[in-house]
Parts: structure tokens; C-alpha cells; sequence
């Protein structure tokens, strides 16, 4: 096996950790060896809890970042086309964009109550965003050659939009996707820690108050198992379809 | 944003904040939505000037600033240290970098349980979680720049004889700290953040719990108060680095 060096920490601290907590800890709120957390995943697993509280923060992360990823997208390419749409608006995104969408969190209970529109609004609000202002800057920096080339052969403004500039920005934009795909999930699990009593979230804090470390563990390992498989298959996914954008980038500079 | 803007820029920037203004105005004042969950920006304003005045806010403001900067400081040390280990040594780099790569996009809020087991609802659990969320950028910024420091330099360290830690921190640590800069932009926002989320689960004082508490009573004023204090902090904390880091890259002429 080619990366085994990277097996050696986490090995040891599950080992040394199983040891360690065996021998002397008998009966902590805090510390379990992870052989018990490893019990509580199969029976989190087996009872359906567990995949029915990952189908909810999912849910409730795509449909906020289908929103505001949605909404910021369309934005962002405009902001970046138009230069004095930009121009009126950017003072107000920077005063608007630094305001924690957790402070938030208060203002979505009242309008929404507790449930899935409330998350999603939250959601929404935190990835709109990052992908208003990467889109903006993937479609600004589209390079003047291309759109030169478009000037040239007489496209028109809707047919240059389409066929130069989106394609040219797509790495960037797709960029902005998986960001915001990933900031979604780290949202929507701290709306269901704060408030929402629904999702991995929820599961998590109410393992702990109800003083059961060993689920709250397992589901902190597969809250991380989620976001890094999210992760993962992003990356593939740019890696197999903007090979060639990258390329031609490469080649340029 | 992409660009730095220039006066005229500015003018229209600020029309663009005066519409923006002017709807948030009429929305609440017309009563199209709720003054319960909209104020007017008047009532707002004068709830910010009277807690900031005569009221709680400064001192609430006092505490968040000092947990939030806390958080920060640690985690940059940390980031930038860990950072500077993997991007030093490659060998270091394989065995840790796979674990980092899990750990990353763990939720820091997910923390936030854990941390409370561990260390009891206060301010070390916030600090905490804090650390564990605004450790990653620095971090992963700086273990980069030493892999992208220029060949030419490292065979002008060969060349001097430079053991490795005099070129860490005579060649390394200079040429990061551009990118680091920016890293730390980003995690000072994730602090603040975090900090925010951890003080509304504590609940004992800083903004967090201001918005908390006022959004519990239906004082909508009091709450985007306290919001307006939040983006304010963020901001400033921004243009602190901002301004820092002219400063600190001034002699890399390349880069201006």
C-alpha cells in the first residue's frame, strides 16, 4: 500500500486510546475506548437513526445551498459582466457579507420556527456569498483575448455570455460550487447544534446532554466521514471534467 | 473583491448602500414585514448609539473581541507552526497530511459538543472550538507557500550552506508571509463565527448572547443592534490584517 504512512497516526491513537481508557478510566461522560464507539456506529447504523438524520442536514444543505448558490451565481456572473452593476452594489456586498450568518440564526427562529425552511434560509444566506464574489471574480477575469474573439466574429451580447464567457469561467464557477458545498454542510450542522431539533446536528448535542459520548463520537466521526467524502468526490469530479480548461491555463502562463 | 475602487467608484458604492437603506426603511416602516422581525434602520441605530452609550454593549463587545481574538492568536501560531512542520518536511508531511485531510471539513461547530463534555459550558469551550475552526486556513496556506518557495532560492540556500531551520526562517517564513497573510484574513472572520456561535451556546455574555437573548424577548432593535456591532467587527478586524500586511510585504516589490 502506497500511503501507509498516513494509517500510522490515526492507528495509534485509536490504539493507544483503547488501552489507555481501558485501563483507566471505568466510567467517564467524556472518554470511551473507540471499540464502543465503534459498537454505537453499527447500532446508530442498524436502527435507521443515523441515515435518517444524514438525509436531513443533506436535505436541508442542498436545498439552502441550491438557493443561495442559485441566487449568488446569478448575481456574481452578472456583477461580473457588468461593471457598473458592480460598481453600485460592492460597497453594500462588503458591508453585508461580514455578518455571521450563526447571528442569524435568532432571526430565522422567529420568522420560520423550527424545520426545514428555516435551515435552508440560514443555509442560503451563508453560501450566498462565497459564490457571489467567486463567480464575480471567475467571470471578470475571463481573459480579454476571448473576448476579443467574440467581438470579432460579431456575436451577439446573450450569444457571447453563453458561448465565451461561461465556458471560460467554468473552472471558477465550479470552484465556488464546491466551496459552497462544503460551507453548506458546516452550516446546516451548526443551525441543528444551535436550534433546529432535526439532523446529525441535533443528534450530536443531544447525545451529549443525555451524557451518551460514545453516539456523540460516532457521529462526529461520520459528520467528518460526510464532509470529507463530499469533499472528495468534488475534487474528482473538477479533476475529470476541467482537465482540459486547466490545461489551457497552464499552457498560457 | 476583485478590484480596488477608485473615487467615483466609492460615490456609486455608496448610492448603492442608500437604496439598500432606503428599502430596508419602507419594508419595515410600511409594515410589509413584522417590526418584530424588521426594525426600522432608525430604531436600529438608536438601539446601537443607546447600548453603546448608556448600556451593556460596549463591555458585551469587550468580551467577544477578547475570545474571538484569543481563539485566533493560538490558532495562528498553531497553523502557521504545524504548517511550516509539513510543508518542512515531507516525511512529517505523509504521515500527518491524511489525517489533516479528515479532520478539515469536519464542521468546527461539531466540535462544539465534544468540547462541551470536555470542558463544561464557558469560555474554554469556546476557545476551543475557536481554535480547532480558524487553525485550517494558515495552516494549509502555509504548508503550500513552502512548497511553491522558487527553486532558485532553495539552490541559493545549497549554496550558502543554510542549515534547515535558518532557512525556514530566513528564506521560508519571508516569502509566506504574503499568503499566510491572506489566510489569516479568512480565519479572524471564522473566529468571529465561531466565537459568535459558541457565546449563543454558553450564554453567558458577549454578542453572541446579546442577539440571543434579544431575539428570546422579541427586541428586534437590540438584535440587529448587535448585528450592525458584528459586521462592523468583522470588518475592522479585516482591514486590520489589510493594512498589516501592506506593511509587513511593503519590500516585496514583485508582489504590490
Amino acid at each position: 500500500m502506497k500511503n501507509w504512512r498516513g494509517w500510522v497516526l490515526p492507528a495509534i491513537v485509536v490504539v493507544a486510546s483503547e488501552l489507555l481508557i481501558r485501563q483507566t478510566v471505568t466510567d467517564s461522560d467524556v472518554l470511551v475506548p473507540p471499540s464502543k464507539i465503534a459498537a454505537a456506529s453499527v447500532v446508530a447504523m442498524a436502527d435507521g437513526s443515523l441515515l435518517h438524520a444524514t438525509f436531513e442536514t443533506l436535505a436541508a444543505a442542498a436545498g439552502g445551498l441550491a438557493l443561495g448558490g442559485g441566487f449568488g451565481l446569478a448575481l456574481g456572473i452578472l456583477l461580473g459582466i457588468s461593471r457598473s452593476a458592480f460598481e453600485v452594489s460592492f460597497l453594500a456586498i462588503e458591508i453585508l457579507r461580514p455578518i455571521p450568518a450563526v447571528a442569524l440564526i435568532p432571526i430565522a427562529m422567529l420568522i420560520f420556527g423550527f424545520g426545514f425552511r428555516m435551515e435552508i434560509s440560514v443555509v442560503a444566506i451563508a453560501t450566498l456569498w462565497p459564490v457571489l464574489i467567486l463567480s464575480q471574480h471567475a467571470v471578470a477575469n475571463v481573459p480579454a483575448v476571448l473576448l476579443e474573439v467574440g467581438r470579432s466574429l460579431c456575436l451577439g451580447r446573450r450569444r457571447t455570455i453563453i458561448s465565451i464567457v461561461l465556458p471560460a469561467a467554468a473552472p471558477g464557477l465550479f470552484t465556488a460550487a464546491r466551496l459552497a458545498a462544503a460551507y453548506a454542510l458546516v452550516v446546516a450542522v451548526t443551525v441543528e447544534i444551535f436550534a433546529n431539533p432535526q439532523g446529525l446536528g441535533y443528534a450530536l448535542i443531544v447525545s451529549q446532554q443525555m451524557l451518551h459520548p460514545e453516539t456523540m463520537l460516532a457521529m462526529l466521526f461520520w459528520v467528518g466521514v460526510i464532509g470529507w467524502g463530499m469533499n472528495s468526490i468534488f475534487l474528482q469530479f473538477q479533476r475529470t471534467f476541467f482537465v482540459r480548461w486547466s490545461n489551457v491555463e497552464q499552457r498560457q502562463s | 473583491m476583485s478590484s480596488v475602487p477608485n473615487n467615483h467608484a466609492m460615490s456609486l458604492g455608496l448610492v448603492g448602500v442608500l437604496v439598500i437603506i432606503a428599502v430596508w426603511h419602507f419594508s419595515a416602516a410600511s409594515g410589509a414585514i413584522s417590526p418584530a422581525f424588521l426594525p426600522t434602520p432608525w430604531a436600529a441605530a438608536s438601539a446601537l448609539r443607546l447600548g453603546l452609550a448608556h448600556g451593556d454593549l460596549l463591555d458585551q463587545l469587550r468580551d467577544t473581541v477578547s475570545l474571538m481574538f484569543r481563539g485566533w492568536f493560538v490558532a495562528s501560531l498553531l497553523g502557521i507552526g504545524l504548517g511550516t512542520l509539513v510543508g518542512v518536511s515531507p516525511t512529517i508531511g505523509a504521515y500527518v497530511e491524511p489525517t489533516l485531510e479528515f479532520l478539515r471539513p469536519l464542521p468546527p461547530s461539531a466540535i462544539a459538543p465534544l468540547a462541551i463534555s470536555l470542558l463544561g459550558l464557558g469560555p474554554g469551550m469556546v476557545l476551543l472550538v475557536v481554535i480547532f475552526g480558524s487553525v485550517w486556513p494558515p495552516l494549509l496556506s502555509a504548508a503550500q507557500a513552502f512548497a511553491l518557495i522558487d527553486p532558485r532560492l532553495r539552490e541559493v540556500a545549497r549554496c550558502l550552506g543554510l542549515s534547515r531551520s535558518a532557512f525556514v526562517f530566513k528564506i521560508g517564513l519571508p516569502s509566506m508571509t504574503h499568503d499566510v497573510i491572506g489566510a489569516l484574513r479568512v480565519s479572524v472572520s471564522l473566529a468571529l463565527i465561531l466565537t459568535v456561535l459558541g457565546e449563543m451556546l454558553t450564554a453567558q455574555g458577549g454578542l453572541g448572547y446579546v442577539i440571543l437573548l434579544a431575539a428570546r424577548s422579541f427586541n428586534a432593535p437590540r438584535l440587529y443592534a448587535a448585528i450592525i456591532l458584528l459586521a462592523l467587527l468583522g470588518a475592522a478586524a479585516n482591514l486590520i490584517i489589510l493594512l498589516a500586511e501592506r506593511r509587513l510585504t511593503a519590500w516585496n516589490i514583485q508582489r504590490v
